[in-house]
């Protein structure tokens, strides 16, 4: 699977964005989708909404009860998968969410879905590595990247455990908390960057609280990739239906703030 | 599923229970979780732990509670029951520990944890209120600030409890995502969990959540059945043939059974809240439910086809959970223990019969066991015992109770 590696090859930061499936109805969101690639983002993350998105804030939970209100089942999400591989064979596509519905059919169901559906990696918010038996070996059996995320509190004796069977790239949350607004000062940003990537060969990339082109390229200057998230799922509970525009027109404003964020070599 | 030597020998060092438990967490939890292991496996094997939890169970909790012998329960039973049969009811009286439940033995236990780890600020879930009011207690006692998670809806029906929080200094907020109710809070307090971790201890309230969480829940409610299995032998000189139980997360259940769990002769029957029927609203995970992953747990729980969570609905705030303990849904799966439901409706008549026939006003959670007790006494022969745990008083309930029964008060 090279498309998610592809995507850290270039000499500027990768630009990845969040989205949640369904929000705000299943048939808007391949346009959103759409909008994320027209902008320049560099992987799509396609949420998979849940009941009790425990590590959310209040944008993203709200965002989950919209997608569950509007009727999206993981059918859906499977389909929306597939149409947007059609359409765009070569963007990196990565399904994010929580362990209850990647689980529910069995994780080979799952696995083998996913890889149908032509997606190229699952982040899964409660499923640390301690838990990887639950759906790691399936995943890696059908070679889809498992994504694995690194905090503020993973120590260094922890490291190896959570790239331990993790593949794509490192996800750094970079504040103790939940998805939003909080944001991480820079120099602890830089230092956990640093650390990882001492670890590990694979691309970091580094979300949370991340909003303006000006964040985007300060992370930019040290971390492989940014994460969006949030504030794009802010635009989109501004805007519904219509939110196509407006999010494609601020993806804009990272990914050009990214195209001259030099890279530090690590 | 082949019987393991031993029942009680669980869970394994991941903290599996069988396929059930785990520690499903964001890996920002994960290394405080290993830490609460770690400490917790140390004060285990600290005499001076051991002596300062039993010493507040007897002077403050008020333990050992008393195991009574429910004689005109009894006795009006058999009037209904076939000739030569109907079971003795004993209850082990945790209604009549301090703040009125069995919670107060986990708090206990767990804010001596918090204290050796250090963490200076206490966060909790309550449903009903009960667990809410046992935290905001041994909060004070210790002098440590508590949040207390507790969902809209339930704020609204519990306001006595909401009062009780406050005056012993807590902080109530209110719940306002999802339902607004107990699973709802306990998001809300895992989001506070998350953001701080470096100085807050979460006091989970039921056998239930990330291990080690449910051993430890489990251990500290153990006492509830040391001392049942001592007084029963004491009194009778036997074990008893039946335990029964309510279920919500489990914590009572689990803390009764147990310490029995490798007397084969003693059957075991733990009571799930059927609500308005298992084919309507209800709170019964094992019944009705499918082995899933929530609140850092694999266990049964309610939900759809594509692992999106159901609302549960009980009459009992305290059983209102679309989930269960692991250990639950590993003692089903093996057999050791069977389990079964009860309906809001025969809750109510169980808490009515009991109020006349004993003068024990019981919480809603127990009234179910009671329910059950009185469907299986009639099924077991006059020399049986039977031993049911009242794990709280009624006095919370009395509103709802009046309502369930178009009294106004």
């Amino acid at each position: 699977m090279t498309r998610l590696a592809d995507a850290f090859i270039a000499d500027r930061p990768a630009l990845i964005c969040f989205v949640t499936a369904g929000d705000p109805s299943v048939a808007a969101t391949p346009a959103i989708l759409d909008a994320l690639v027209e902008g320049g983002a560099d992987v799509i993350e396609l949420g998979m909404p849940f009941t009790d998105p425990m590590a959310d804030g209040p944008a993203i939970q709200a965002a989950n009860i919209r997608a569950l209100g509007a009727g999206i089942t993981t059918a859906d999400i499977l389909r929306i998968a597939k149409d947007f591989r059609a359409r765009h064979p070569l963007a990196p596509l990565v399904l994010m969410g929580y362990a209850n519905p990647m689980l529910r059919r069995g994780p080979e169901w799952f696995a083998t879905a996913l890889r149908d559906a032509g997606v190229d990696g699952v982040i899964c918010v409660d499923l640390p590595p301690e838990e990887d038996d639950a759906l790691g070996p399936e995943l890696r059996a059908m070679g889809i990247n498992f994504i694995r995320l690194a905090t503020p509190t993973t120590r260094d004796a922890r490291i190896a455990d959570v790239l331990n069977g993790a593949s794509g790239f490192v996800y750094y949350v970079s504040v103790a908390g939940i998805t939003g607004k909080q944001q991480a000062q820079q120099a602890s940003i830089e230092e956990a960057v640093a650390r990882l990537k001492h670890a590990t060969d694979l691309p970091v990339a580094v979300g949370f609280g991340v909003r303006t082109p000006e964040q985007a390229r300060a992370i930019g200057r040290v971390a492989d990739g940014v994460v969006v998230g949030s504030a794009i799922v802010e635009i989109v509970a501004e805007h519904g239906t219509a939110a196509a525009a407006p999010v494609a027109a601020y993806i804009k404003t990272l990914s050009a703030a990214l195209a001259d964020a030099r890279k530090v070599s690590a | 599923m082949n019987a393991p030597n031993s029942f009680r020998a669980q869970p394994d060092e991941r903290g599996h229970f069988g396929p059930y438990g785990g520690r499903y967490v964001s890996e920002t939890l994960m290394p405080l979780i290993l830490d609460l292991e770690r400490e917790y496996r140390a004060a285990k094997e600290d005499p001076a732990f051991a002596a300062q939890f039993d010493d507040l169970l007897e002077h403050y909790v008020g333990r050992p509670s008393p195991l009574y012998y429910a004689e005109r329960l009894t006795d009006t039973l058999r009037d209904s029951a076939p000739e030569g049969m109907g079971a003795q009811v004993w209850f082990k009286r945790d209604e009549l520990n301090h703040t009125g439940a069995h919670k107060i033995n986990n708090c206990i236990g767990q804010i001596l944890l918090a204290i050796r780890m250090g963490k200076t600020r206490i966060i909790a879930e309550t449903g009903a209120g009960q667990h809410g009011v046992a935290t905001a207690t041994v909060c004070a006692r210790f002098g440590l600030p508590c949040v207390i998670y507790m969902g809209a809806k339930d704020v609204e029906r519990q306001q006595p409890n909401v009062f009780r929080m406050k005056l012993l200094g807590a902080e109530v907020r209110a719940v306002e995502s999802g339902a607004r109710t107990l699973k709802d809070a306990m998001n809300e307090a895992l989001r506070d969990w998350v953001a701080n971790v470096h100085d807050t201890f979460y006091i989970i309230g039921t056998a239930a959540g990330p291990h080690p969480y449910p051993e430890l829940v489990r251990d500290f409610q153990s006492v509830i059945g040391r001392e049942a299995r001592a007084q029963l032998l004491d009194r009778t000189g036997r074990l008893p043939d039946l335990l029964v139980a309510a279920i919500g997360g489990g914590s009572n259940a689990i803390g009764l059974f147990h310490p029995f769990l490798d007397d084969a002769d003693v059957k075991m029957l733990g009571v799930e809240a059927a609500g308005e029927g298992l084919e309507a609203k209800h709170a019964a995970s094992l019944a009705g439910g499918f082995p899933g992953v929530l609140h850092g747990n694999k266990t049964y729980l309610l939900q759809d086809d594509d692992g999106q969570i159901a609302e549960a609905h009980s009459i009992s705030a305290g059983l209102d959970y679309p989930g269960i303990g692991p250990e639950h849904a590993w003692l089903k799966d093996s057999g050791r223990v069977d389990y079964t439901a009860v309906t809001d409706r025969e809750a109510l008549d169980a808490f009515q019969l009991l109020c006349r026939t004993e003068g024990i006003i019981p919480a809603l959670e127990p009234s179910h066991a009671i329910a059950a007790v009185a469907r299986t006494a009639k099924t077991m022969p006059r020399d049986a015992i039977i031993l049911a745990n009242l794990c709280g008083r009624g006095d919370k309930d009395i509103f709802t109770v009046a309502e369930a029964l178009g009294v106004q008060i």
